[in-house]
């Protein structure tokens, strides 16, 4: 495997990141595990928002979903935290499908604003102890910690390696499909619906499928919150949630995964830095946002175009003379259904 | 029906300010296609402003003096203007050539930053607006007795919407508004100054914005910096509902969404309320979704 320079800079980091706990103190590997909590939950939006182009302000609620579902199998029936990880990830992708399959086909602002209302929607479910299960605005309390092997997950420095290595898994597998057809797809519809379309990509199909992958992988990270706190409240998903989960997307560079953590970085961990300006953070905050728009609204780390070469594809197409052309009925076969 | 007469009026209140608010969106929208989420801050820049000019420089000496009232409105209406200008020109105009989301982005990175402004100028907590400014008196219609102040809430907002409809009816600059809202492109080359016509949106939709917040301020006594938040959503729900960049829908949405919440918190549940609202706009966009005025308009490719 060869080692480009960019690779290097990010093993370095990677290697730093890991040995942190060993010179930082409880506070803030704490912030750090915020840091990745909101990785995670900004890579999650990034397939919606980012490499689909759907504006959904409400990411929150499937947040929530993931979480309350953790909470409430698990102090009810005492089913391992870890077990429900994919059965949190599973419910919000389900929430998400119900949601966003009537309102797929709707313009960009409109479905923003569905979004918005649909996470208003389940605060105040939350709240009002929908089903008597969510424990109305005291919320759920008593969720236990994850075991793993016989050893149970307790103190920051534990948690600091569940969350980093979900994220680095959720890295992996999010590259791969930012360049997968999945991935492509995603990213034809975003620049241009209509010509997709007219191109044989089911649009509203890809997009429901975004949504859908976007939510369940929010409700995991639901999951990582609810057994990290061991509590949770109807406050911990508000719409400033959602706002907060936008902008990590957004200004660290849309549709970018390194953007993604770095915006995670500076949104939540440079307001920590910045704990002597206490009250005016939010005020720099703001203003922040609206300067990062005129000067720079690609991002800090913007997205960058993967070229194809054509050189490369003529390599391929030698090497592999028999699968490339046992692989092309499949393809057209594939390009067929989703013409229908 | 004395209990539905009392949510009736109740409603067609809060209905009248969610018009107002809800005016403000759809002008913007109709020019600019952007949601300006910074809409409902304006709004309690007014209640705030409101309690400001009441408290510290005493500006109702003659309490329930009409007059008093009148210029107390105008005075917060000219200043949210002013603000609502400023903030067009900082945080919109630099992005008029923008990708869409840039512009979402700015609009609530200037939310925030109006919020926490108001947090920082007036503090974190609930701040109490004076209540003695209107007499108490409730007035007797059809048997039942109705707050006077409910009365004078809908007349006022009713009044607005009557002088804005007008003055996009039958002005010029009325008429450029409506233009620009149609085809920006087509309006400019008609000589169309489309920069003014913003500037007029963002000084017209944030004044009746910040009437509604006074009001809303009056009404409940109470003001604190984030009431904005949800009576923007809500009235941004109302636009919507009567099809965005729709005036007269603005009016209609408003009217039609505070009569219906009313209703729904007496009848259906009080802690239920603020969701209905939210219902009331998943099933507006998903059964029609141009609203109730708004006119079907086909893709552009």
């Amino acid at each position: 495997m060869r080692f480009s320079r960019t690779g290097i800079f990010y093993l370095a980091l990677a290697l730093l990141l890991a040995a942190s706990p060993l010179v930082l103190n409880v506070y803030w590997l704490d912030v750090l595990n915020s840091v990745g909590l909101y990785a995670i939950l900004g890579l999650s939006l990034n397939i919606i928002l980012g490499d689909a182009g759907l504006f959904n302000l409400g990411h929150a609620a499937f947040y929530a979903v993931g979480a309350y579902t953790t909470a409430i199998l698990n102090t009810r029936f005492q089913i391992p935290v870890l077990w429900l990880l994919p059965v949190a990830g599973v419910a919000a992708g389900l929430f998400g499908l119900i949601i966003v399959r009537p309102i797929i086909r709707l313009r960009g602002d409109y479905l923003c604003i569905v979004t918005v209302g649909v996470g208003e929607i389940v605060r105040i479910a939350l709240i009002n102890d929908v089903f008597g299960l969510t424990g109305g605005s005291n919320g759920i309390l008593g969720i236990q910690r994850p075991h793993l092997f016989g050893f149970i997950i307790r103190r920051p420095q534990h948690f600091f390696f569940l969350i980093w290595v979900f994220v680095a898994l959720t890295v992996f597998l999010f590259t791969r499909l930012q360049h997968s057809r999945f991935g492509r797809a995603l990213n034809y519809l975003r620049e241009d619906e209509v010509a997709a379309e007219g191109s044989g990509v089911n649009t509203a199909h890809y997009k429901t499928a975004a949504f859908v992958l976007g939510a369940a992988w929010a409700g995991m990270a639901g999951t990582i919150f609810a057994t990290k706190m061991t509590i949770i409240a109807p406050e911990s998903f508000s719409f400033w949630e959602s706002v907060l989960m936008f902008t990590v997307v957004i200004l660290g560079g849309s549709g970018s995964i390194p953007g993604v953590l770095v915006g995670s970085f500076l949104i939540i961990g440079l307001p920590e830095v910045f704990r002597g300006f206490a009250d005016a953070r939010m005020l720099i905050f703001g203003a922040a946002m609206i300067l990062m728009m005129i000067f720079r609204n690609q991002g800090i780390v913007p997205a960058h175009v993967r070229p194809y070469s054509l050189e490369g594809l003529a390599e391929a197409e030698s090497a592999l003379p028999e699968p490339a052309a046992s692989a092309e009925p499949a393809e057209n076969l594939q390009a067929a259904k989703e013409v229908r | 029906m004395e209990q539905f007469f009392q949510q009736f009026t109740n409603g067609l209140a809060v209905g009248g300010i969610y018009a107002l608010v809800a005016l403000g969106y759809t002008m913007v929208y109709g020019v600019l296609k952007l949601i300006n989420f910074a809409h409902g801050d304006l709004f309690t820049a007014g209640a705030y402003l409101g309690l400001t000019l009441v408290t510290t420089f005493t500006m109702l000496a003659h309490k329930g003096s009409v007059l008093g009232i009148g210029l107390l409105i105008l005075l917060v209406m000219l200043l949210v203007a002013f603000l609502g200008a400023v903030l067009e020109r900082t945080a919109y105009k630099p992005l008029r050539k923008s990708p869409r989301l840039s512009v979402v982005v700015s609009a609530l990175g200037a939310s925030i930053f109006l919020e926490n402004a108001m947090m920082l100028i007036y503090g974190a907590r609930i701040q109490v607006f004076p209540q003695d400014i209107l007499p108490g008196i409730p007035v007797r219609i059809f048997g039942v007795y109705i707050p006077l102040l409910r009365i004078v809430i809908f007349g006022l907002s009713f009044l607005m919407m009557t002088g804005l409809y007008l003055f996009i009816q039958k002005t010029r600059i009325g008429t450029a508004i409506r233009a620009a809202a149609i085809d920006q492109g087509a309006a400019s080359l008609m000589g169309i100054n489309v920069d003014r016509v913003i500037l007029t949106v963002f000084l017209l939709g944030p004044a009746l914005g910040a009437a509604a917040g006074l009001l809303v301020a009056l009404q409940y006594g109470e003001i604190n910096f984030l009431m904005g938040w949800s009576y923007g959503l809500k009235a941004f729900t109302a636009a919507v509902l009567g099809g965005i960049g729709n005036i007269p829908g603005a009016m209609v949405g408003g009217l039609l969404l505070g009569v219906l919440e009313a209703l729904g918190a007496a009848y259906i549940s009080t802690s239920w309320k603020d969701a209905i609202a939210f219902c009331v706009l998943i099933i507006v966009l998903i059964v029609r979704p141009t609203g109730l005025l708004g006119e079907r308009v086909a893709e552009k490719v």
